[in-house]
């Protein structure tokens, strides 16, 4: 009986990938600390508010109200970690040939459709796929895309007047932060979606984000996620 | 992706290379954890510049090297329109303008020269230099802001024309209002920017006493925190001036 060894994540990936973890999270926590001081932004349907960003019982569960100044701090410090592990992961992807793997291409959509509705047990088979399926490029393409966003956004509302250019291109100074704030609930619905496709997809497909390979015992036929 | 088929007996050096990397992979988490905890339980600087944990002072006061570099007193922020600016202007902290011992005769601006003396101006020496708008989006450090017209004069023309050569050659300028509750110290190239006011009106009227009655700084490469309303004595320093916010864990430069 064969064993198949699959080599899926280079070790570069995995430790960007789990850098960018937790830098992340705590840009998210700290920029709630920020947002909490000017809480302005809410999803109304006609007068009736559908969402607050955000209702009082979650600011009180995880201790925001009054940490301004705090959460600058850690925000314009853990920023740089971000950045850098943001452009050392686009750098290597472009150098390495690994956006091969990653840039939808074409027909992305209509694939990642399919993708979907088999995810959601309507189709009964996938599309065939290499390293990602077409919802999964389009979706990690995306989310670097979004990286970029909360980088120039951030940057327009962080120096306004030094980088004056930068903050008319995100339509204002009000215009910057709404879309920074955006961009930050798209990573949240990402994380959450991520997660539960990383339970879906099983123990194979998380030992490869750590380990970098998936063990496939042949005779099975177990095919290749 | 590289494939490669595998007897058993190999099979089982890659599960214990799997083993090997989990071991890792917690043994990193478990320094990521402890290195966050190191850094929230940092002491925090409450010194001139302190309230928060000192490393991200540290950072902060680096960034402030990365921004000053960036900074330019060519760098004009957008003006507007006198009609766009607000009817009612957003007021926002009363530290420092304390009503019972503010006396507005007696008001006077003091600069304290580099030598030790100082000058004592009264409004109307102020208004003799030229009078100039600035129709801006004033920025708190909460989030807001607001498009807002102020009137008064340049502190770089009051410095020229009071002599203070010596003094805008020093790295910082240090502001106290009357009651010297509210303090604030700003970069000299930040001060000697063209739109940064000493100011006297606000939508063409006398400031307000909750806007810093007689005489209040607006300096629009800056958030608000560093507007300070009243002013009552000016100083120049070398190293950083006091800072209210800063004290309280803000960053010292905030420079827009």
């Amino acid at each position: 009986m064969a064993v198949k060894v699959i080599y899926k994540h280079t070790i570069a990936t995995r430790w960007m990938h789990w850098i960018n973890f937790p830098v992340l999270t705590i840009m998210i926590w700290s920029g709630m600390l920020i947002y909490w001081a000017n809480d302005i932004y809410q999803i109304k349907i006609g007068n009736s508010v559908l969402v607050k960003f955000f209702p009082e019982w979650f600011y009180t569960k995880l201790h925001i109200p009054y940490r301004l100044s705090e959460g600058m701090a850690f925000h314009f410090v853990f920023m740089w970690l971000f950045i850098i592990n943001g452009l050392l992961y686009v750098t290597y992807t472009a150098v390495s040939g690994e956006w091969r793997y990653l840039l939808p291409k074409k027909g992305a959509l209509k694939e990642s459709w399919q993708v979907l509705l088999h995810d959601l047990h309507i189709r009964k088979t996938a599309p065939p796929q290499s390293k990602y399926n077409a919802a999964q490029r389009v979706a990690y393409t995306m989310i670097i895309i979004m990286g970029f966003g909360s980088l120039i956004t951030g940057l327009a509302i962080y120096k306004p007047v030094q980088v004056q250019w930068l903050m008319s291109l995100c339509g204002g100074y009000e215009a910057a932060r709404l879309e920074h704030f955006i961009l930050t609930v798209g990573y949240v619905l990402f994380f959450l979606i991520h997660i539960l496709q990383v339970i879906k997809a099983g123990w194979n497909n998380f030992r490869a984000m750590v380990a970098g390979f998936e063990v496939i015992k042949e005779n099975k036929n177990v095919q290749n996620k | 992706m590289k494939e490669i088929l595998v007897d058993e007996a190999t099979a089982k050096k890659y599960k214990r290379k799997s083993i090997i990397a989990f071991i890792v992979f917690f043994a990193l988490i478990a320094l990521a954890w402890t290195g966050w905890k190191w850094l929230v339980n940092q002491p925090r600087d409450n010194g001139i510049r302190g309230g928060i944990q000192k490393p991200l002072r540290k950072v902060l006061d680096l960034n402030e090297e990365v921004y000053s570099g960036l900074y330019s007193t060519k760098h004009l922020i957008k003006e507007y329109p006198r009609s766009a600016a607000a009817k009612k202007a957003r007021v926002n902290g009363d530290v420092g303008l304390g009503p019972d011992v503010f006396d507005p005769a007696a008001w006077r601006l003091q600069i304290v020269k580099a030598g030790g003396d100082t000058l004592f101006l009264t409004l109307d020496d102020i208004k003799k230099l030229t009078k100039i708008d600035v129709v801006f989006n004033f920025k708190c450090i909460e989030g807001w802001s607001q498009i807002t017209w102020w009137s008064g004069v340049r502190f770089s023309e009051l410095a020229k024309k009071y002599g203070l050569d010596k003094e805008t050659q020093m790295k910082y300028v240090g502001m106290n209002t009357p009651d010297e509750q509210y303090y604030v110290g700003v970069d000299m190239p930040s001060m000697m920017q063209p739109q940064t006011i000493l100011c006297y009106e606000l939508n063409g009227k006398p400031l307000p006493m909750n806007q810093g009655y007689p005489l209040r700084l607006i300096i629009p490469v800056k958030y608000g925190v560093k507007h300070l309303k009243r002013i009552g004595t000016i100083s120049f320093s070398e190293t950083r001036p006091p800072d209210y916010w800063a004290e309280k864990g803000y960053d010292y430069y905030t420079g827009l």
